[in-house]
């Protein structure tokens, strides 16, 4: 093989394991249900991968604020993967919570976008948006881990269908 | 049990892997292809390409309609590979149904149950109908389409599905042939190897019991077939399936073998074209078996294909190719005894294929196939269709490694290397922070 193809090669693989990937997946935020289903403003989601087994049960706590916005108070998970997944689950968490439901749509939108670039060029501004989520940029390039990296973001917006919010202050 | 045989010398094996093509190809990152993913699907061989290309090339027509020459010269070929892979299995051309693949040919069992059941078909399909109460034993090791098949069939008849659970080294607990097949047991629908395990099932005590007791032995010989010499009369099962693409045939083809008797009795499931005796507009009769089973146009070149797959096998002779696989089983097994490392199977090479299922402690098998990729080490990753398995294990997923006729100890090696690179790159162990 020619080193240069060996070189870019090698070079995937690093890329899809990012150091922060791998920072995350070994201590994962958000891990370990909190509260209870009973609890105003909670709801869950159970997501598989079918294609490994790999699962995820997702709880969201929310509430709507004097201004009206529903926001995400807290987010935690618990379930078993790979390290992108877990990764994306640990990362995803640390982003979401503290925003309203329309600005978490605007990051699913903007991850699920960055999943679609098969390893191309991302857009700076999705980039800047998603932070430490850009990392899972590489992931693009390796179709059978894109669903890897979306399975929290599809428990997340599956409990955020299901919950009814309390009505609270405004938070922050 | 694999006899001892005559193994493939090294000029013989470079002989056969130069027939696969594809085996040359580097992978995407430059590197050569170690294919390890064969339990999935086989590479095929020159004789089997050309075989699908030459019938569409030079004998392409309908078989058993039309009168003219081509058709009769693409009939013939057609049944030929019928008998090639009848006989490759040890049974009768007309025992032998062509069917979509393995998943298709254990549905169609199951769903001829179901019609037997619903009262369709001559009175003597009413051997096969199925009261509420009567029992469905299957096993722990199932494959999903040696299951789920069961599951509906007794979702549909009010049949009560039990089986056999798996010792701690995946094999099949035979020995509890005697509890778990009961007078009320009706189908023993089994594996003979099973594609995570790699365990060769010991289906005597399992076919005796089931037969003392009148039920009907279905077995999924999709793992065995390509690798051992499988003779289905000595086995004495009733039914079995098994695919092409997995013994260096095409896709979209595989096989029922069916005993004579029973093929005749058994309804159809698929009805239409070609499958008839005589059609009115208000009811059909139908062709004896195999074609009753074989309604709308067939993959003539596909059959043709598996003949010819069969065909290759046999002139190696499935001794050695069990022989060469059980030197691969070995040389598998060690590579994988490393720390860190478990296998879910057997760990004597007598008991198995070489199909190795393993989990690396602290590293998930998504991850593990990952790397292995990187170093042009294909592996196949996941619950293989076997999820009940699995939770068997306590595992979610297992990177599984498996080999073939083609698989030479350059293959395992370059496995080995790329395996023990594993652990470091996740820094399994190391302290976090």
């Amino acid at each position: 093989m020619t080193s240069s193809k060996w070189v870019k090669h090698m070079a995937d693989l690093q890329d899809l394991y990012r150091q922060i990937i791998l920072d995350h997946a070994r201590n994962p935020q958000g891990r370990g249900l909190i509260g209870s289903l009973q609890d105003g403003g909670v709801a869950q989601s159970h997501q598989v991968n079918p294609t490994c087994g790999d699962e995820i049960t997702l709880r969201a706590h929310v509430m709507r604020d004097r201004s009206g916005d529903v926001r995400i108070l807290d987010v935690s998970w618990e379930g078993q993967g790979c390290s992108i997944s877990q990764a994306s689950s640990s990362v995803m968490t640390e982003l979401v919570i503290g925003q309203t439901l329309t600005q978490v749509e605007d990051l699913a939108a903007a991850f699920r976008s960055l999943m679609d670039t098969r390893g191309g060029t991302v857009d700076p501004q999705v980039e800047e948006q998603l932070g430490d989520a850009a990392a899972f940029a590489g992931v693009s390039k390796f179709p059978a881990r894109v669903k890897c990296a979306l399975l929290a973001w599809i428990a997340l917006r599956d409990a955020l269908l299901k919950a009814t919010p309390v009505e609270g202050e405004r938070h922050g | 049990m694999v006899d001892k045989a005559e193994t493939l010398d090294r000029g013989e094996l470079a002989r056969i892997r130069a027939d696969f093509p594809l085996l040359a190809r580097p992978t995407p990152g430059g590197q050569d292809l170690v294919y390890l993913d064969s339990a999935a699907t086989s590479q095929k061989p020159d004789p089997v390409l050309d075989a699908e290309q030459d019938f569409y090339i030079m004998r392409n027509a309908a078989v058993h309609r039309g009168a003219h020459s081509l058709s009769n010269e693409a009939t013939m070929a057609f049944e030929s590979a019928r008998g090639q892979v009848a006989s490759f299995v040890g049974v009768e051309a007309d025992e032998l149904v062509w069917t979509s693949g393995a998943t298709a040919a254990i549905n169609l069992v199951a769903y001829g149950f179901a019609n037997a059941t619903a009262g369709i078909g001559p009175s003597a399909a009413q051997r096969f109908a199925l009261q509420p109460g009567d029992e469905i034993v299957v096993s722990e090791a199932e494959h999903h389409a040696n299951l789920i098949p069961w599951q509906q069939l007794a979702a549909r008849t009010g049949a009560v599905l039990r089986w056999f659970g798996v010792d701690e080294q995946g094999r099949v607990r035979v020995d509890e042939s005697a509890t778990v097949i009961t007078d009320r047991t009706r189908i023993v629908a089994i594996t003979h190897v099973s594609n995570v395990t790699g365990a060769i099932t010991d289906l005597a005590p399992v076919v005796a019991r089931a037969h003392e007791v009148g039920a009907y032995v279905v077995l999924d010989a999709c793992q065995s077939v390509p690798h051992l010499p499988v003779n289905f009369r000595d086995l004495d099962v009733d039914f079995a399936a098994f695919s092409a693409h997995k013994m260096f045939g095409p896709t979209g083809i595989g096989a029922l073998y069916g005993k004579r008797d029973l093929l005749a009795d058994l309804p159809p499931v698929t009805t239409g074209g070609s499958m008839v005796e005589v059609v009115t507009m208000t009811e059909a009769t139908f062709a004896p078996p195999p074609g009753r089973f074989e309604a709308g146009t067939q993959p003539v070149a596909q059959a043709i294909a598996f003949g010819v797959a069969a065909q290759y096998l046999s002139e190696l002779g499935m001794a050695k190719v069990a022989a060469h696989e059980a030197e691969l089983a070995a040389a598998l097994l060690s590579a994988v005894a490393i720390e860190g490392v478990r296998v879910i199977g057997p760990t004597d090479p007598q008991d198995r294929i070489a199909v190795v299922s393993f989990v690396v402690d602290g590293v998930h098998a998504h991850d593990v196939g990952q790397v292995l990729d990187d170093a042009g080490v294909a592996v196949r990753v996941g619950h293989h269709c076997a999820q009940p398995l699995h939770r068997r294990f306590g595992v979610a997923a297992t990177a599984r490694v498996s080999a073939s006729l083609y698989t030479n100890e350059h293959d395992v090696e370059c496995f080995a290397t790329a395996l023990s690179t594993v652990r470091d790159f996740f820094k399994v162990g190391e302290a976090y922070g």
